[in-house]
């Protein structure tokens, strides 16, 4: 298996390259370097000399890709590209056009995120299945022809239509938690109930529609009749048996976004007023912010190629059948 | 099991209640603010939609930024809070600067008699302007700064400002204030003051030039290096020389750029291993006035703190007609500032915004530009009396501080346009024709809710050389009717495009319609306000065609002159009719200056650019208003502009703040802020009762839905092989 990992790693090296490509291409295909400049020094006064300057100070005053005035190997490495890019991998984020350490940004950002990202994934996780194992119990009835109609119905509503919702109701009318805001001084968990309520709830359509489908497909199975004939509970049926035998696809969906709930969630933070990485990355975006979004995909893209090793190292847990070589 | 599963309910909603009742005791439910320090009066405000970017003087630039930056520090010079016009004061220093003129030889000359080649400014800073508790003026028994490290690692455990134990603090000098124009020089700073400033401070671009060279291995100490136009004279003495004779400059000196900065701040900054914890002067301003930084998350709050060392400073004796009628003048001759703390939290969402003002956690609706507009939509109702506050604001007792702002947005004309541009009769009465056709007042009462006064001329209210009533009108587009301007006829537009070559909107010779083209910024435009445009030019049989781009395409349209019809707008630096009127002039244009210059019309008109020039240097009189007066004429008379407006915006104060008069230049206006705590924790106890229905409400609905569940799982355990 170590081998495996090792393998994977050194696959992510040119996907974290071509990713990084990419993201530099399609940014500079919008902005230029003087866009960049302009737009941070304002729109009033600003002369070629002050473009020069700032370009300069922040490292823009090179060749995007080809520096042909260079010798040799500077052609490629005296570049922006070169010099934006190598740092990456060794995780220098280097600083935002605003002058702040993306790194501490990054690292005090993430806690907000994961307080809001990770009770939404385990509680949506646990209701949904849940939900999901009700259902099947009553498959085949008119419950559960309902529940296939609600959750289709959660599904269709949009996402924004829950948090909009959720905060009139629960915060503007019923005064029952704030709107928004998030401090750690104190009383943290009163700013994370109504976004993680929000979160499970608008989740459960999918979520409990899709385990549905999985646990009917194990219900119908031999060792569920053997399991019911040797007299088991139903209960026990669908939590010590269908469950673990549905993990395989369920760790395919589910293990995969563990490491990206450090990024958290555009929406949810930018309507919650959560200081996280979600909306660290919808600032950045707003401001043109190349450093930070360049930052910010690049460690995007490395937490899923390790949601997805993870992943795969989970088939072992789930199913000791499988073997990674 | 069932028994078994409503204990299980019982126990879990026990658990729960426990849990969060406790948290919930101390105040109402959704109080999203942390308890204010015991005996702090505490200001709760809005930073909005996203945090400041700068909060160096010699960097930032924005009004957003400016918030913070003008209660922190003190230029020169600011205005009085209350009196309008405008009115220029001492700030940071004694009183107004001692001007005194010279010519090419360093000889003093009679400003009206002999030829001006330079003006030297002589301030002396107040004796008792002395800086904030800092870190940075912290020393040791030997005398030597506390915190000077020369290893990363030795400073690795200070992470914040407040994370110093040791403070100091000093006078402010006037090398301080020296030391700041020099930081606006240095090109590492990058500052966008540095290509405009070094046009008129003498030494400024040769000082810069020079830096360009030096080493940069950590600080460098700028007292090292001489400008020629910056002279300390002595330890609260300093000269700044300027070239020529602008009378502008002390505007400009009320302006945060100028704030002092101390060498040992700049200094401590510069620390190894700082600039990594974002410890750093743009981050953690350091200065004299009425309030320091003590908590600087741009990510959620800024927190201000009265500075224990302000100066002796007092609320005005006198204001503008009408403000003592109107209780503005309560608190005259009370010492400032009058709260102790303010925190302005981060928001970027207008519900949830406006909703903490209705529930009182914010004391007002904004700061600076921004949502007003938005918020507005939900505050007022059209009554019998026109717009009025909505009935739930009403009984609130909220305020409105309206806020008429010196700017104006406008779409203008590309002069050198070949179908719109030009100085000849006919292609002024093509213009004249669209300017009337497009209607602004029905523009501004449709889109942005009458929050905007139809500009006449480029020139804003509270600016000389605005002009109010029937003499302000501007005849090519108005006729003065029953005591007020009444747009000219759709009839009259007509007549003037077919006197121009288009009859019916058609070109007279070819036969063609005549289309326009329109370049909107994508973000600022809806499709609504576009099809009422093209409604309103179709009146006189002219087509439209819109060209939307994002800001940045936009500007390289207005940079090479490639646009018909364009959209800017401007804020004004100063009260003065020049930063308006230079948005005319001819060297402005980007196509002659080659930069982002401000007249984007390419306006070239040579009794206008010759006009100005005498303007600029003229001081406020007679003379000087009479060539404003013509230079607006010029503007009427070529009609540059298709339509504009003055915005204004609203603001809501709840009814425990006080001294809410808007200041539209200045923001150094927190320390006027009065608050009645007693009233603020009466009223969000009173507004904030939680509803609590709802709880049981779901319980039930939930229990509702389990229920019948558990039933038929229980029937179904019990049923026998046949069932």
């Amino acid at each position: 298996m170590f081998a495996y990992i090792v393998r994977r790693l050194i696959y992510a090296i040119p996907i974290l390259v071509g990713v990084n490509l990419l993201t530099f291409t399609l940014f500079f295909v919008v902005n230029s370097p003087d866009d960049m400049a302009a737009s941070q020094l304002g729109d009033k006064y600003v002369t070629p000399e002050a473009i020069e300057n700032w370009k300069q100070k922040n490292g823009y005053d090179k060749p995007l890709f080809l520096n042909p005035q260079a010798a040799g190997v500077g052609q490629v490495t005296d570049t922006i590209f070169f010099d934006k890019s190598v740092r990456l991998f060794a995780f220098d984020f280097g600083r935002s056009e605003s002058g702040r350490d993306i790194t501490t940004d990054v690292a005090t950002r993430m806690w907000p995120s994961l307080a809001v990202a990770l009770p939404t994934f385990l509680v949506g996780i646990g209701v949904n299945i849940c939900v999901a194992l009700m259902v099947v119990m009553f498959r085949g009835t008119r419950l559960d022809r309902g529940a296939v109609f609600v959750f289709v119905a959660l599904m269709s509503i949009s996402y924004l239509f829950y948090i909009i919702g959720g905060q009139f109701l629960v915060a503007k009318t019923w005064r029952l938690v704030p709107i928004s805001g998030f401090h750690t001084e104190g009383q943290v968990w009163k700013f994370l109930i109504l976004p993680v309520l929000v979160g499970v709830v608008a989740g459960i359509g999918a979520g409990a529609r899709w385990y549905r489908t999985l646990f009917l497909e194990e219900a119908n199975q031999d060792y569920v009749r053997t399991a019911r004939a040797k007299g088991c509970s139903e209960l026990s049926i669908l939590f010590r048996h269908i469950l673990p035998n549905a993990l395989i696809p369920i760790l395919t969906g589910v293990v995969v976004l563990i490491p990206s709930l450090f990024m958290g969630s555009l929406l949810i933070e930018s309507f919650f007023g959560i200081p996280g990485l979600g909306s660290y990355m919808l600032d950045a975006i707003n401001s043109q912010d190349f450093a930070i979004v360049r930052s910010m995909v690049f460690i995007g893209s490395i937490l899923y190629i390790v949601g997805l090793l993870l992943t795969d190292i989970s088939y072992t847990w789930a199913d000791p059948r499988v073997r990674l070589s | 099991m069932l028994s078994r599963f409503v204990a299980l309910c019982t126990r879990a909603t026990l658990l729960l209640g426990a849990a969060l009742l406790p948290g919930c005791s101390d105040g109402p439910w959704n109080n999203p603010n942390p308890e204010s320090p015991p005996g702090m009066v505490t200001y709760q405000s809005v930073m909005s939609p996203l945090p400041p970017k700068h909060l160096d003087p010699a960097l930032s630039y924005a009004a957003d930024e400016s918030l913070f930056l003008m209660q922190i520090y003190e230029p020169p010079m600011g205005y009085h809070y209350l009196k309008r016009p405008y009115e220029l004061l001492p700030l940071g220093v004694e009183d107004f600067p001692l001007i005194s003129y010279t010519n090419a030889a360093g000889e003093l000359v009679d400003p009206d008699a002999g030829e001006v080649a330079f003006s030297v400014y002589e301030m002396t800073v107040r004796a008792d302007a002395r800086y904030q508790p800092h870190p940075a003026f912290a020393l040791d028994d030997t005398g030597n700064p506390r915190y000077l490290f020369t290893d990363p690692a030795a400073g690795r455990q200070y992470r914040q400002i407040s994370d110093f134990p040791e403070l100091g603090s000093r006078p402010v000098a006037a090398n301080d204030y020296v030391y700041a124009i020099k930081r606006l020089a240095d090109p590492f700073n990058a500052s966008p003051m540095l290509g405009f400033m070094a046009q008129y401070i003498v030494g400024m671009e040769a000082f810069s030039e020079r830096l360009k060279d030096i080493s940069r291995d950590g600080w460098v100490n700028l007292d090292q290096y001489n400008m020629d136009g910056l002279e300390v004279v002595d330890e609260r003495t300093f000269r700044i020389t300027i070239k020529g004779r602008y009378p502008q400059f002390s505007y400009w000196l009320a302006m945060h750029f100028f704030s002092p900065i101390a060498p040992e701040v700049d200094r401590f900054f510069h620390n190894p291993g700082f600039l990594d914890r974002n410890l750093t002067l743009d981050w953690w301003p350091v200065g004299s006035g009425p309030f320091m930084m003590v908590k600087n998350d741009p990510n959620s709050e800024i927190v201000l703190e009265r500075n224990p060392h302000f100066r002796e400073d007092y609320f005005p004796t006198e204001g503008a007609p009408g403000d003592a009628e109107q209780g503005r003048l309560a608190d005259a001759g009370k010492r400032l500032p009058l709260i102790d703390r303010a925190v302005f939290r981060l928001e970027k969402e207008v519900l949830s915004l406006w909703t903490k003002f209705l529930q009182g956690y914010y004391d007002r609706s904004g700061e600076s530009h921004g949502n007003t507009n938005r918020v507005f939509d939900q505050a007022f109702v059209v009554g019998p009396d026109g717009v009025e506050l909505g009935a739930e604001l009403a009984e609130h007792g909220i305020t409105v501080a309206p806020d008429v702002k010196p700017a104006i947005y406008y779409y203008g004309f590309n002069m050198r346009d070949p179908v719109l541009g030009g100085y000849s009769e006919e292609r002024r009465k093509l213009r004249r024709a669209l300017q009337i056709a497009f209607d602004t007042e029905e523009y501004l009462n449709i889109f942005y809710k009458g929050n905007g006064i139809p500009a006449q001329s480029p020139i804003p209210p509270g600016i000389p050389g605005f002009v109010d009533g029937e003499a302000g009108i501007n005849p090519y587009v108005y006729d003065w009717v029953d005591g007020a301007p009444q747009r000219k006829s759709i009839a009259h537009a007509k007549q003037l495009l077919a006197e121009a070559g288009y009859p019916n909107g058609r070109d007279a010779r070819t036969g063609e319609p005549l289309k326009i083209f329109i370049d909107v910024q994508s973000q600022a435009i809806s499709s609504t306000s576009m099809n009422w445009m093209d409604r309103a030019f179709g009146r006189i049989g002219v087509q439209v065609e819109y060209r939307p781009a994002d800001w940045n395409r936009t500007r390289e349209k207005l940079l090479t002159g490639n646009t018909q019809i364009f959209s800017h707008g401007w804020l004004a630096d100063y009260p003065d009719p020049e930063n308006f009127l230079f948005l005319l002039y001819g060297p402005e244009s980007p196509l002659i200056c080659q930069c982002d210059g401000a007249n984007n019309a390419s306006y070239e008109r040579p009794e206008y650019d010759e006009l100005f020039r005498q303007m600029r240097v003229l001081p406020p009189g007679a003379e000087r208003d009479a060539l404003v007066a013509r230079m607006v004429e010029l503007y009427r008379e070529d009609a540059v502009w298709l339509f504009g407006y003055y915005p204004k915006d609203i603001y809501l104060n709840n009814p425990w703040v006080h001294n809410n008069k808007r200041h539209g230049i200045s923001k150094n206006t927190l320390k006027y802020v009065r608050i009645d705590d007693e009233l603020r924790e009466r009223k969000r106890e009173e507004w904030n009762q939680p509803v609590i229905w709802p709880l049981y409400a779901m319980s039930a609905l939930l229990i509702a839905l389990l229920l019948p569940g558990v039933i038929a799982y229980r029937r179904r355990l019990r049923a026998t092989a046949r069932q």
